[in-house]
């Protein structure tokens, strides 16, 4: 895993410093309100429904065990004794007081945190596939060039005040886990002919008001040459994107207003020059970060510890056929931590679900946590041996919920409980249908299902490529749910269909019933997923069972 | 009287406003030594051939949260001018280390922001050359420099 430098620890304990001067700075008035936002953006810090909001940055998933316990210790001090995890591997705290935020980031930067640009008009966290440098699949691991990136964008003198947010992510595997093509930069590890590494670069992707799959800008750009590409990149948009329309500022506008041929001829022009300015990254840099990431050394002695207990108790077999994906190595797995429990808020951790996570990471699983995107929390390297025993300690803490990849694995966003934006309750929905399949005892016949709802069109949570997607609305003060079908947000990335007019608050479980039901009744094997026979039969007969009465009127 | 910030503070502007000309006047003259004031939004290339006629380029900052500046700062600065370079209008003492870094050699300011944000603010933010990431990261082609 890679530590903090001294520079960049440094780094951190400066802004630290900063940050409480700008804080003091407006309170004596040396600081406008309107001046102070974008400086509190920076680090972290929103102004939410009930109280402000503090944004720390997870960057590229990755956490250790005392990492993990510091953001305990905060829940516990300065929040109400949790925390949540986000759809950007971010864990945001939701009752700081303004007062006491120079003291949290201290908490952050002694165990190499931070929550700097993690909102406001600037480069976000960078984000990374949660499997790296675990996965089976995987070509190389993207966290060295997610790490370069997080250094590179930390504080850029040119793009701090960019017409809007930037997000950018980086998978090292053939299996898109990063939703990459909904980004604004998607950067997805590639090999030419000659076995070389780089990157297929994609751009103006993006969910929100305005949904887009990112484009292809470059099928291979070397190695070597991201910086000055990306910053190329971001160059044109930063001198090019609109400022008039916040709602029209995004990279994805100005590649649809421009066009994705003569925006790529900027930008090969612009990196053209920018090139010969670029004499390269700093070497012994880059050599260390690839040191920093290289995998732990892996135990291969085996017992039938794991076998045996999955003969005799069928929960943790049903738990490890779930929750458990291929390492790249046979004696270890992937351990998917669900954060959905039935009937639960999605993402949401105690602190002291906090701690066991640590601890288990430290005695059992090479000390490594992850956080997904999806909002779950992996062990990356657990030896099979050691599963039981994590599974006991995951059990007494409530975190042994058997549904990743299921239909409870839902994605919300806050909603109406915490957004000032929302439009409508995202959490209560997501928990109300969470309860209903589990009591329905139809999840594992279902299979692989994507549930993601998001509270307004900002679409925080990423409801456009979800298998099914929920956009909560109001409609002249009533909430009104409306449907997606068939979004997709891996390497076949899809935006999914609207399904017709939205539904209330009461008419949304009977209606996702009957659309599961004829799914069910119409798949030609219990192989077809969802997705699978939506894109094999189309949208008409999901909307018939959506929509029964429609029929009737045809009829 | 605006005012001109600089690393080790504050100094009285020692140019006249009226010496300043739009690129169209800048063209057309044929003075040795030109202050040439551009908008953030105007095409680098399109200033180049006047480079060696330029003593000063003042970008203007309509709003403190338009960062096209910035960039039209280092794409000068790419294209080998070597004169001086200010940013002027609404930026804020915060602002200071990433005009440097951006490539300006200074910022012009009015007495008002002046005096909610005085000197002492614009000196502590005047070590801009420490706690620089793209500095450490990225090697400069020294060819390509000037
Ligand atoms: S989608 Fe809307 S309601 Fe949900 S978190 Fe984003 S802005 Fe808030």
């Amino acid at each position: 895993m890679y530590r903090y430098s001294e520079f960049d620890e440094l780094f951190v304990r400066r802004r630290v410093e900063e940050f409480r001067d700008q804080v003091q700075r407006r309170l004596s008035g040396s600081l406008t309100e309107d001046e102070f936002k974008p400086l509190r953006l920076k680090n972290g810090l929103y102004l939410q429904l009930h109280a402000y909001m503090l944004r720390v940055a997870i960057p590229y998933g990755t956490l250790d065990a005392r990492q993990m316990r510091q953001l305990a210790f905060i829940a516990d001090n300065w929040d109400k004794g949790f925390g949540h995890f986000t759809t950007r591997q971010n864990v945001q705290f939701n009752w700081p007081k303004l007062a006491d935020v120079p003291e949290i980031l201290e908490a952050l930067a002694d165990v190499g945190m931070h929550a700097i640009q993690t909102s406001g008009n600037c480069i976000r966290n960078v984000t990374a596939d949660h499997f790296a440098g675990a996965a089976a699949d995987e070509i190389s691991d993207p966290r060295p060039t997610a790490e370069l990136l997080r250094q590179w964008s930390t504080d850029h003198p040119e793009f701090q005040y960019l017409p809007r947010k930037f997000k950018i992510a980086v998978s090292g595997s053939p299996r898109d886990r990063a939703v990459t093509k909904a980004h604004d930069i998607g950067l997805r590890m590639v090999r030419n002919q000659r076995g070389e590494p780089g990157y297929e670069v994609l751009i103006g992707g993006g969910l929100g008001r305005t949904p887009m799959i990112g484009a292809t800008v470059r099928e291979f750009l070397p190695e070597n040459d991201l910086l000055a590409y990306v910053e190329s990149i971001l160059r044109v948009y930063n001198l090019h994107g609109r400022r008039d329309n916040k709602y029209k500022a995004r990279l994805k506008i100005l590649v649809h207003e421009t066009g994705v041929d003569s925006l790529t001829h900027e930008i090969e022009d612009e990196f053209a020059e920018r090139k010969k300015w670029f004499a390269g990254v700093d070497r012994e840099l880059v050599a260390n970060l690839k040191a920093a990431f290289e995998p732990p050394v892996f135990d291969l002695s085996r017992t039938r510890a794991f076998e045996d207990r999955k003969e005799r108790d069928s929960d943790f077999r049903v738990w490890t056929d779930t929750n458990l994906s291929r390492h790249r190595c046979s004696a270890y797995a992937i351990a998917t931590v669900s954060l959905k429990p039935i009937g639960g808020t999605p993402g949401d951790a105690t602190a002291n679900q906090m701690r066991v996570l640590a601890d288990i990471a430290e005695r059992l699983a090479h000390d490594e946590i992850r956080v997904s995107h999806e909002q779950n929390i992996i062990f990356p390297h657990i030896p099979k041996d050691k599963i039981p025993e994590a599974y006991d300690l995951l059990a007494a803490a409530g975190l042994h919920t058997s549904n990743f990849g299921l239909l409870s694995d839902i994605i919300a966003c806050p909603g109406m409980d915490y957004c000032a934006l929302a439009t409508a309750r995202s959490i209560p929905v997501a928990q109300d249908i969470s309860r209903r399949f589990h009591d329905l005892g139809i999840e594992r016949t279902i299979g692989e299902m994507k549930i993601k709802i998001s509270g307004c069109i900002n679409a925080c949570g990423h409801h456009h490529v979800g298998h099914i997607g929920i956009l909560g609305l109001e409609r002249a003060g009533v909430e009104n749910y409306q449907i997606t079908l068939g979004g997709d947000a891996t390497e076949t990335a899809a935006l999914g269909d609207r399904a017709g007019r939205g539904f209330s608050a009461e008419e949304l479980l009977p209606a996702l019933e009957r659309l599961v039901a004829e799914y069910l009744r119409l798949r030609d094997s219990a192989g077809e997923t969802f997705l699978e026979a939506y894109r094999r039969m189309g949208p008409e007969p999901f909307r018939a069972a959506l929509y029964p009465e429609a029929k009737k009127l045809a009829a | 009287m605006p005012i001109v910030v600089r690393d080790h503070g504050f100094k009285r502007e020692e140019l006249n406003e009226s010496n300043f000309v739009d690129l169209e006047d800048a063209r057309k003259s044929d003075k040795e030594s030109l202050a040439v004031e551009l908008p953030n939004c105007e095409d680098p290339q399109s200033v180049k051939p006047l480079f060696p006629k330029i003593e000063i380029i003042r970008i203007k900052f309509p709003n403190f949260g338009d960062g096209r500046g910035f960039s039209l700062a280092g794409k000068l600065r790419e294209l080998g001018y070597a004169g001086r370079l200010r940013a002027a209008g609404y930026v804020i003492s915060d602002q200071y280390a990433i005009a440097r870094r951006s490539g300006f050699d200074e910022v012009e300011i009015d007495e008002a922001l002046a005096a909610r944000q005085p000197e002492t603010q614009w000196i502590s933010k005047s070590k801009w050359k420490a706690h620089f990431y793209q500095d450490r990261l990225v090697k400069v082609n020294p060819d390509s420099v000037g």
